[in-house]
């Protein structure tokens, strides 16, 4: 299918509203993505036509239910090319499945292992790793970062040991926009029997990771930061994890049978997936799959590559712009400031001509603290930006910069 | 003046613009003709939390009034410190507890008030607020 902006953009109704007085440029595509129709009539269909709850009853509709849910579990598993369809475990996010894992890996960890973690994880991921070590007398060490953004793989190197357990790294940081050489990470870790756990929350919009390839133990993402909704995503856990650590949460759906005495769990993966799930969710992820593999994920790079060059460039014409993050391997994520302007006042000024972008530490302190700055300002593209938004951007910014200095 | 008073006075002072560049661009001149504080009030016992910016509010009672003073590293939250200021500084605890805050929606900042803004509009109020209650309850004992 060849790429047609015009096409793409009026699949996403929101895109066609104004904001105060301006056309909706938004460029806050890492904090999440818009959806298009298609993933939207899905959401419609199934609250219209054969909402029931799943796996459990005899009747039409919950039969219907069932089987749409468990195709888009199947969709997942070949978008992502796991080998079984049971190491696909729907939760609410990439946030549940950390904390899925954390929690699993509390009755594994004895005082002095060693949990690895990187420098430029977003808050969410780190606060678990925190809780664990707590729990269980492990030891938390990070992976340090450059000036550019990137990670120091020889430092890396130097701190996984037999103690390693555990290495947690995101695919793509979402306050810098570096893609990180989970390969290698994934790889180094495993000379040391260490478990990997790589956080695609990020990435999972960009590219399309095959999970058997990596050979990575634990994968997380989220759907709406990929045109899906909200309070879905999935955790990819290969068997043999799957197997060994212990359930999370308690209810329907987790169990095989329970007596007062005794209650065996669920088989996989339905073990981890207590309670009746977000349906509806599961179903809607399964079409924003299918519309992006229909436009592709290399017609997807290729053009917010185009974008992320074109606004690098025209961000930097601006005297006293810098960009943090600067590594080689970058997806469409441009986090500046302004020499003596607050990233704050220029997110005000440029949300008044229209523009969404995100100001503040994106969930990300430690790497705010590293470059010593407050915050930035974060324009992150999507597939259905155009040059003209990114035009708009720099032409925003500028008026801001003039109104603020 | 009574905190009415001033308040018609920036709602006055606020309809000569005709539009949202002309009232960020005076907010931005307030921001930067606000006094600025002395270094060592800026204690992170004074951070207001819930700001995306930095503010520092610090409050004296001076005679029978109170006087505040504040700061931040964001041009627009000091504008809009300045007008809190402007309001609230220089008057009678019970005068601050009594005040209302519908000028906000008036002069235009409306979306300031917003508590998920994270600038901390509400979070500056509610603080001077109970810094006022604080004396109230001082001079009532
Ligand atoms: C890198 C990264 N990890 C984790 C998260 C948290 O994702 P969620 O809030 O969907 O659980 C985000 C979202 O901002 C993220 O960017």
């Amino acid at each position: 299918m060849s790429f047609n902006i015009q096409k793409i953009r009026n699949d996403f109704p929101i895109l066609s509203r104004e904001v105060n007085g301006h056309p909706l440029v938004y460029l806050d595509n890492a904090a999440t993505s818009q959806k298009p129709k298609q993933v939207i009539d899905a959401i419609v269909d199934y609250y219209s036509n054969y909402n029931a709850n799943i796996h459990r009853g005899v009747h039409t509709l919950s039969q219907e239910a069932t089987d749409a849910y468990e195709a888009a579990r199947k969709k997942l598993q070949e978008h992502f090319n796991a080998k079984y369809l049971h190491e696909i475990i729907f939760t609410a996010g990439t946030t549940h499945g950390i904390n899925l894992v954390a929690n699993g890996f509390a009755e594994i960890l004895k005082k002095d292992d060693e949990v690895i973690v990187s420098a430029m994880e977003h808050h969410s991921n780190i606060v678990p790793w925190q809780m664990l070590c707590e729990k269980t007398g492990a030891v938390l060490k990070v992976i340090p970062m450059n000036e550019e953004g990137e990670l120091i793989l020889s430092e890396y190197e130097k701190l996984l040991s037999n103690k390693t357990k555990l290495v947690f790294v995101n695919h793509i940081s979402n306050a810098l926009g570096t893609i990180n050489p989970i390969e290698k990470i994934i790889q180094k870790a495993h000379e040391y029997n260490a478990a990997v756990l790589i956080d695609g929350a990020q990435s999972c919009s960009h590219i399309k990771p095959d999970l058997q390839k990596l050979d990575v133990d634990f994968y997380v993402t989220s759907a709406h930061k990929m045109c899906g909704p909200t309070g879905v995503g999935i955790l990819y856990m290969k068997e043999s994890w799957g197997k060994k650590l212990p359930p999370y949460q308690g209810g329907g759906e987790m169990i095989a049978e329970v007596t007062f005495e005794k209650t065996t769990y669920a088989v996989l993966p339905h073990k981890f997936e207590a309670g009746t799930p977000n349906i509806c969710g599961g179903i809607a992820f399964g079409a924003a799959i299918d519309y992006l593999n229909n436009i592709g994920f290399e017609a997807i790079v290729k053009h917010e590559d185009q974008l992320l060059k074109y606004a690098t460039e025209q961000l930097l014409a601006i005297p006293g712009l810098t960009i943090y993050g600067t590594g080689q391997a970058k997806t469409s994520v441009v986090s500046f400031n302004i020499e003596g302007i607050h990233p704050y006042d220029i997110g005000t000024i440029v949300d008044k001509l229209g523009i969404a972008v995100r100001t503040g530490h994106h969930c990300a302190q430690p790497i705010m603290d590293f470059y010593k700055i407050p915050g930035t300002v974060r324009a992150s593209f999507a597939f259905y930006n155009t040059v003209e938004e990114v035009d708009a951007l720099v032409k925003a910014v500028q008026k801001a910069k003039m109104m603020l200095s | 003046m009574t905190i009415e008073e001033i308040q018609e006075e920036l709602i006055d002072e606020f309809s000569m613009f005709d539009d949202w560049m002309q009232r960020y661009e005076y907010m931005i001149d307030l921001g930067k003709s606000l006094p600025l504080i002395d270094e060592s009030l800026k204690t992170d016992d004074k951070l207001i939390k819930g700001c995306q910016s930095k503010v520092w509010l610090h409050s004296e009672m001076k005679d029978d009034k109170v006087v505040f003073t504040a700061d931040s590293d964001a041009v627009i939250t000091k504008g809009i410190i300045a007008v809190l200021i402007r309001v609230f500084s220089n008057q009678k605890p019970q005068a601050i507890l009594d005040a209302n805050t519908n000028f906000i929606d008036e002069i235009g900042l409306k979306e300031h008030l917003s508590p998920t803004r994270a600038n901390g509009l509400v979070s500056m109020i509610k603080q001077m607020k109970m810094y006022a209650l604080a004396y109230q309850t001082q001079v009532k004992n």
